[in-house]
């Protein structure tokens, strides 16, 4: 239940993000899937050992969030929500590789513990920039991006309806849990049957659903194809984000930049 | 058990991406060619509809804890394997964008452990040869459970192996596998239960349900063929990928300070904890002999440069906010 | 060319499930009338309703709309000429934005982009929610979401608006708005419905539904006064008809 409203709440929320106006937000949706793609896969790119060469890759949703007016506490709580399963497999890797191999005055890390240092700071930035994907973007015009940039119009049209449908449905099972809620007495969860009978339920009406949706689309002259009046315009400035930031990530992959810094820091500081 | 793309290396993640796309593409063609076009709002509402689920848990008898159910199969059964997998595909691809679950880069293989296995593996392979036309209600709650069963300890083999080809966790395959099958079997049976309770409760309210699985039998070689073209394509990413960055490093190395990539490489994994252990970090650290230095250097150098590129980040972020308030 | 709009004649029907639910309607409605099908839950409304645009085929009967009989072949023609406002907005309203969704059945009539452009900004300003034409469906409340499937609806130009349960789930306020637009509208009308005090403000005539059959029809003012129909059709009176002292003292005491 508590799971059924936060959801709800939370995917009208990135709605409301992304119906800002900033500069960010009046980016070409293609352009910021696009950038998002190449962030992630230079990401995903660094050896597991790599601490220091990932740092310098905040600059991307910081930078984002900033100009996009998004909140930080936002997406610090969502990183700790879906943080789980990335840290439950990562944080074996300290036990399994316990080799030191260097020492920070006089504690030594083991090469388990940097690359789960690695993993931890994949994770952040991989979701980050996808969170905000979505918060400046908004739902239905990535997926009118996804189509112009040759995703199969079946799943694009399949994203844009179960995104439609989300919210009704979502309703439709809160009411009915919360019937049954007031129904049972330990609050725990339910039983299969229960279970099975109150799903078999919404299952039901959402079939007879299908039917009477399939029903007032033929009633507006449908006849298979669904054609939208959206247009998207490339302009120079989106242009230029893109080509601006595939720069700096593959400056940022090439060269390990603090590793540099800091070397020459050293340098001086002898 | 959303593969998230913290754990994946671009090779395996876009391989995946690759061959699952080429499913999505093969399957909306047999859509669009056995189907008629009331199936577009039916995969939309059903997808919902198993989103919406998945946000109602149950419990799981004797443990207290609360589980819910994956879908595929359900779905599989009730719309048939090409609409079902389609259909799994677009929540999985929602999942990733709106709540982060499971990353972008992971969909690909997501959509294989969560939506290729059941449908194109554990539906036409298992449920298939014990439920047939006209099969009793005892054979379909037998069915569904084995399936859905099956269907979750392959797609939990399916995280083990991706997360040990990308070899970002270095758990070993044997012990990976022995830490999930059997949480996914305890799990996979619960799941099972609910789903065949679910299948048999719509086929008594509603007999005439077979009308929305109508669907031609899965060619059973769909697999093969898979499987080969992921092996290929896998072949082909990881040939690529480890053939541009080393040619990245190696023509670096020579432009930037030298040593930098190199000492990294070789010495953080070589015989140095000896020779660092009287060396302490800020504020009196030395440089003794020539050996030391290098790495030292290099960990050190690392801190220093972590810090101020935080320091950078952090002013550039005030400057900017600055610009835009004023 | 016959006057009567719709010719409805001996209509039967029985769902698959044995549901039996239509048994011998018939009635005819000429151009420019409203009518009110009033009945009790399971009457049949929806079922009737559901036969005149051709999603159900009748298993015994006929249906005239306009010019033509109900065939498959005059089913394109027939649901541009019938346009029919479902119950729940939320099945009408599939797309993106309002505004797409209204775009979405003159884009299928193979309109002109400019075209589609003005018909569905008449279509938003005419129900007065030009303003909300960029909002996602679920971004809306009840009333707007009302309006906005009845835009979708008028932008296709039909002849003959079929609305079933208008004002179910409406609050006071976005009822009465309702109405008043559906009084602004020149089209044939019929309304499907229990909430009788509508059906009397845009209605001259009902047609009274029980268990799959008329049991009346007639001019409004008549049948609701009969009690002995209402009662047996397990429908009241609407309020303003009741004339009841208790009540009419009780508002005085407010
Ligand atoms: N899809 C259906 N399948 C089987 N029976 C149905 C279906 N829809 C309606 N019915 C039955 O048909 C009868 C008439 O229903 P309906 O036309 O919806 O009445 P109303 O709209 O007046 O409330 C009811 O008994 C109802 O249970
Ligand atoms: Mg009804």
């Amino acid at each position: 239940m508590a799971k059924i409203s936060s959801a709800l709440f939370d995917i009208g929320y990135i709605d409301t993000l992304s119906r800002q106006n900033s500069l960010i937000h009046g980016i070409d949706t293609r352009v910021k899937v696009l950038t998002t793609l190449v962030f992630l896969i230079t990401i995903v790119s660094f050896k597991t050992h790599e601490i220091s060469s990932l740092f310098p890759f905040f600059i991307y949703p910081v930078f984002l969030i900033i100009l996009a007016d998004l909140p930080f506490s936002y997406f610090v709580r969502k990183i700790i929500i879906v943080s789980p399963f990335a840290v439950l497999i990562g944080i074996l890797n300290p036990f399994i590789d316990q080799t030191i191999v260097l020492y920070i005055g006089k504690i030594g890390i083991s090469g388990g513990l940097i690359s789960f240092f690695n993993i931890l700071l994949r994770f952040i930035l991989t979701v980050l920039s996808a969170l905000i994907l979505v918060a400046t973007s908004g739902f239905n015009n990535i997926c009118i991006a996804l189509e112009k940039l040759y995703v199969p119009k079946m799943l694009v049209i399949q994203l844009l309806f179960i995104y439609r449908y989300l919210f009704v449905l979502i309703k439709e099972a809160s009411q009915m849990s919360k019937g049954r809620k007031l129904r049972t007495f330990n609050g725990k969860g339910m039983g299969i049957k229960v279970y099975a009978s109150l799903i078999g339920h919404l299952l039901l009406r959402a079939l007879n659903r299908a039917q009477r949706i399939h029903m007032a689309m033929l009633s507006r002259g449908f006849d298979g194809e669904i054609r939208t009046a959206s247009n998207m315009k490339f302009d120079k400035k989106s242009f230029l984000f893109f080509i601006l930031w595939s720069i700096v990530f593959l400056i940022m992959r090439i060269y390990n930049l603090p590793q540099i810094v800091g070397y020459f820091v050293v340098i001086i500081l002898k | 058990m959303h593969m998230a793309d913290a754990l994946i290396s671009p090779s395996v993640g876009c391989s995946m991406l690759a061959v699952t796309g080429a499913v999505i593409l093969y399957s909306s063609k047999k859509i669009k060619e056995e189907f008629d076009d009331s199936r577009i709002p039916l995969m939309g509402v059903l997808g919902a509809f198993v989103f919406a689920a998945q946000m109602i848990n149950f419990t799981i008898p004797l443990t207290g804890s609360s589980g819910h159910i994956g879908g595929g199969i359900l779905l599989a059964i009730l719309i048939g394997p090409y609409s079902a997998f389609l259909t799994i595909t677009s929540i999985l691809t929602i999942q990733a964008l709106l709540f982060a679950d499971g990353g972008i880069l992971a969909l690909g293989c997501n959509i294989f452990n969560l939506g290729f296995l059941p449908c194109f593996v554990s539906y036409p392979f298992v449920y298939k040869n014990i439920v047939k036309e006209g099969s009793s209600k005892t054979k379909i709650f037998t069915g569904a459970t084995i399936a859905s069963v099956l269907g979750l300890q392959l797609g939990a083999l399916g995280v083990v192996l991706e997360t040990v080809f990308s070899e970002i966790s270095i758990l070993p395959f044997d012990k990976f596998l022995i830490l999930m099958l059997p949480i996914h079997l305890a799990i996979g049976i619960v799941e099972g239960l609910v789903t065949a309770t679910i299948v048999t409760f719509i086929l008594n309210a509603k007999p005439d349900i077979n009308a929305y699985s109508y669907a031609p039998s899965v060619k059973k070689n769909i697999f093969a063929i898979f499987i080969v073209a992921a092996l290929f394509t896998a072949g082909f990413f990881s040939w690529f990928a480890s053939s541009l960055p080393d040619g990245l490093e190696w023509s670096i190395s020579n432009v930037t300070v030298k040593e930098e990539i190199s000492s990294k490489e070789e010495k953080i994994y070589s015989s140095l904890s000896n020779l660092q252990e009287k060396t302490s970090f800020f504020p009196d650290y030395n440089f003794k002999n020539d050996k030391e230095q290098g790495n030292i250097g290099t960990s050190v150098a690392g801190l220093i440069g972590v810090s101020i590129t935080f320091i950078t980040i952090a002013l550039i972020s005030l400057i900017l906010k600055k610009l835009k308030d004023g | 060319m016959s006057h009567h709009i719709i010719e409805v004649n001996d209509l039967h029907y029985t769902y698959p499930d044995g549901t039996s639910a239509l048994s011998g309607i018939s009635f005819r409605i000429t151009h420019g009338e409203s009518v009110a099908i009033v009945g009790a839950n399971a009457a049949g409304k929806s079922t009737l309703l559901l036969h005149l645009n051709g999603f159900i085929t009748p298993n015994i009967g006929k249906i005239r709309i306009g010019d033509f009989s109900l065939t498959k072949k005059t089913l394109p023609m027939i649901r541009r000429t019938l346009g029919m406002v479902f119950q729940d907005p939320d099945d009408q309203l599939f797309m993106p934005t309002i505004y797409d969704d209204v775009a979405f059945g003159p884009i299928n009539l193979g309109l002109s982009k400019e075209d589609v452009h003005n018909k569905v900004l008449d279509a938003l300003s005419s129900v007065g929610i030009l303003h909300l034409k960029d909002r996602p469906p679920y971004r809306l409340s009840g009333g707007e979401r009302r309006a906005a499937a009845i835009a979708t609806v008028i932008a296709m130009s039909p002849d003959i608006l079929v609305m079933d349960e208008p004002t179910s789930n409406l609050d006071p306020k976005s009822r009465r708005n309702l109405i008043e637009l559906l009084k602004t509208f020149k089209h044939t009308k019929i309304i499907a419905t229990h909430d009788l005090d509508m059906a009397v403000d845009l209605c001259e005539r009902v047609i009274v539904m029980h268990n799959g059959k008329i049991v009346a029809d007639g001019s409004i003012m008549e049948i609701f006064q009969n009690d002995s129909i209402l009662f047996s059709s397990h429908l009241e009176k609407p309020l303003r008809m009741q004339g009841c002292p208790k009540c009419q003292n009780s508002f005085i005491e407010k």
